[in-house]
């Protein structure tokens, strides 16, 4: 059951998208999702939905994975649609019923605003399915650095994600573990009102902190040990290096962002493609 | 009573990349009253089978009948079937969550809805079973040390007055001493109170010495099963298994092959007593 959850889940295979730089996909995740609030026609959502249809077909990740990421945001994916149904203003109304109104331009945005969420969704999890969490972290890490110069501790926070994440998997063991035992002596998490649901998790949640708090001081010890000082004078075993199909996705990053501003621009004097 | 295994199979993870037949096939039966051994290498479904015998985790096929019911037929006697079924898991001081040792070991017969006088009863008797002075009954369990946490977890397992005790590694990073006191405790509640125990266990020593019956679990299935004796006497297929026959057994195979004349079935460290006392009475005379 617990083993359902699946944050920041990688999926391993042999693959173009696989193999690109961490940094690349990084900020083309990231230009994709700024295109996402570009794109405002029929055609635009056409042509981004297609890009990103080729971008999964060549990644080998089965679309059965992006569909359960996008389970898990069902409830806002619905709310944000009822939301825009019911409360955009306009012209052309469709249907009354004493004070609710569904107006054309309504239905319009409820769309509209369900494609752009899915696609932003499928989009992200795209990155994080084809890229190791190390290689993620990494790659935040280098583009941080800049940010350095003002303060940010671009590695300390990088060194903190890669401990988090490795930590997922072991935490949902361990939770899984307690809660196995915590039944062998009777306890019940299912049934009773809210109070006492609430009050049988403390037999989970005391366990599992200290159990965390003990690894992370035996964690932060086996670093010491290891003479873990911090970001000064470290090298690393895997250097991270651009190469072609990494300038390549650079460059068909930039022509995907032209086609896409040059549409706006287009749906703004070609009104009839909307 | 008695628990009887059918056929029992369970698959992890089924229909993904991850599947894994944990137990393949298992039938089995733990007649009353019996201490049982359940040896075998890490990964041949040792944890996976005593999960199933209370319940805990439900299996993919065959099933499990505790005097000749079906612990699952009815979801509402799950808990009584917990209760009755006492299962104590690998490193057991990591569930204890409570402000006082004493509270600690009431969760199991609180959540049995006992009356407070039964509770408490049952609490100051697991308590004294594992050998726990009353001075650290009103401690929190995070004071005490490792020996200490591990018998007040155990003491929460055996609060709830189960007919079988299940343990899995109940001595896994003890030292000798907290090892020899765990083992103590458990061989008394057997003999006095008559209750069925099932020791999960890596050392081969401890097995010799305590239980009536031993099972090898090998690669999902119940591989072998007999007396101590019996299963001691095919080492060769043990060690085919990644496992061992009691240290002492390969000092009496040493001694034979040096042409001394002992017995090789020795596997406890009271009986190597006797037969070398033996032998250096025949090389006097």
């Amino acid at each position: 059951m617990i083993r359902d959850i699946t944050i920041g889940q990688y999926y391993p295979a042999e693959s173009p998208i696989h193999r690109l730089d961490a940094r690349v996909k990084i900020v083309v995740t990231f230009l994709y999702i700024v295109s996402l609030f570009i794109v405002d026609t029929i055609m635009g959502y056409v042509v981004v939905t297609a890009l990103l249809g080729l971008v999964i077909h060549a990644s080998k990740v089965p679309v059965k994975f992006m569909v359960r990421g996008l389970k898990s945001i069902m409830i806002i994916i619905l709310f944000t649609a009822v939301i825009n149904l019911f409360m955009t203003q306009g012209e052309h109304i469709l249907w009354t019923w004493k004070f609710l109104t569904i107006t054309a331009e309504g239905l319009y945005m409820a769309v509209k605003m369900c494609v752009r969420l899915v696609l932003l969704i499928v989009g992200s999890s795209l990155m994080t399915l084809t890229t190791t969490p190390i290689q993620l972290t990494d790659g935040i890490e280098y583009l941080l650095r800049p940010l350095k110069k003002i303060g940010v501790p671009a590695h300390e926070i990088a060194m903190m994600m890669t401990i988090a994440l490795r930590f997922i998997p072991t935490l949902l063991d361990e939770t899984d573990k307690i809660m196995k035992a915590q039944q062998a002596r009777g306890a019940d998490f299912d049934t009773g009102n809210m109070i006492q649901k609430a009050k049988s998790l403390i037999p989970i949640l005391v366990p599992l902190f200290i159990s965390a708090f003990r690894r992370a001081e035996e964690l932060a010890m086996a670093m010491e040990a290891r003479c873990y000082h911090g970001d000064e004078n470290r090298t690393r075993m895997n250097v991270m290096r651009m190469q072609g199909r990494d300038y390549q996705a650079a460059v068909m990053t930039a022509v995907y962002l032209c086609i896409v501003v040059g549409l706006r621009i287009a749906a703004g004097h070609l009104t009839f493609m909307i | 009573m008695s628990i009887k295994i059918n056929h029992l199979t369970h698959i992890y993870n089924p229909g993904t990349a991850f599947e894994k037949k944990a137990l393949d096939d298992v039938s089995l039966e733990i007649p009353k009253g019996q201490f049982v051994g359940l040896i075998g290498h890490t990964g041949s479904g040792k944890s996976t089978l005593i999960q199933h015998l209370n319940g805990i985790i439900s299996p993919t096929s065959g099933e499990i009948l505790l005097d000749g019911e079906n612990i699952h037929k009815d979801k509402a006697k799950l808990k009584e079937v917990r209760r009755r079924i006492g299962l104590a898991f690998q490193y057991p001081e990591y569930q204890l969550f409570e402000m006082t040792v004493y509270k600690d070991v009431a969760f199991g017969p609180t959540n049995m809805g006992l009356s407070p006088e039964e509770i408490h009863e049952s609490v100051l008797s697991a308590l004294q079973t594992v050998g726990l002075s009353e001075e650290v009954y009103e401690k929190s369990p995070f004071e005490l040390s490792g020996g200490q946490k591990r018998r007040v977890a155990i003491a929460g397992v055996l609060a709830m007055n189960p007919e079988v005790l299940i343990l899995d590694e109940p001595t896994a990073g003890l030292d000798p001493r907290g090892r020899d006191e765990i083992l103590q405790a458990i061989k008394e509640l057997h003999e006095k109170r008559g209750i069925t125990v099932v020791l999960v266990s890596h050392s081969m020593e401890d097995v010799a010495k305590l239980v009536d019956r031993i099972i090898v679990m090998h690669r999902g299935k119940a591989a072998m099963e007999g007396t101590p004796r019996e299963i001691f006497a095919h080492v060769e297929e043990l060690e085919k298994m990644g496992l061992a026959a009691p240290q002492v057994s390969y000092v009496f195979a040493e001694l034979k092959k040096r042409g001394y004349d002992v017995p090789t079935d020795v596997y406890t460290v009271e009986e190597a007593k006797e037969a070398l006392l033996k032998l250096i009475k025949q090389v006097k005379a």
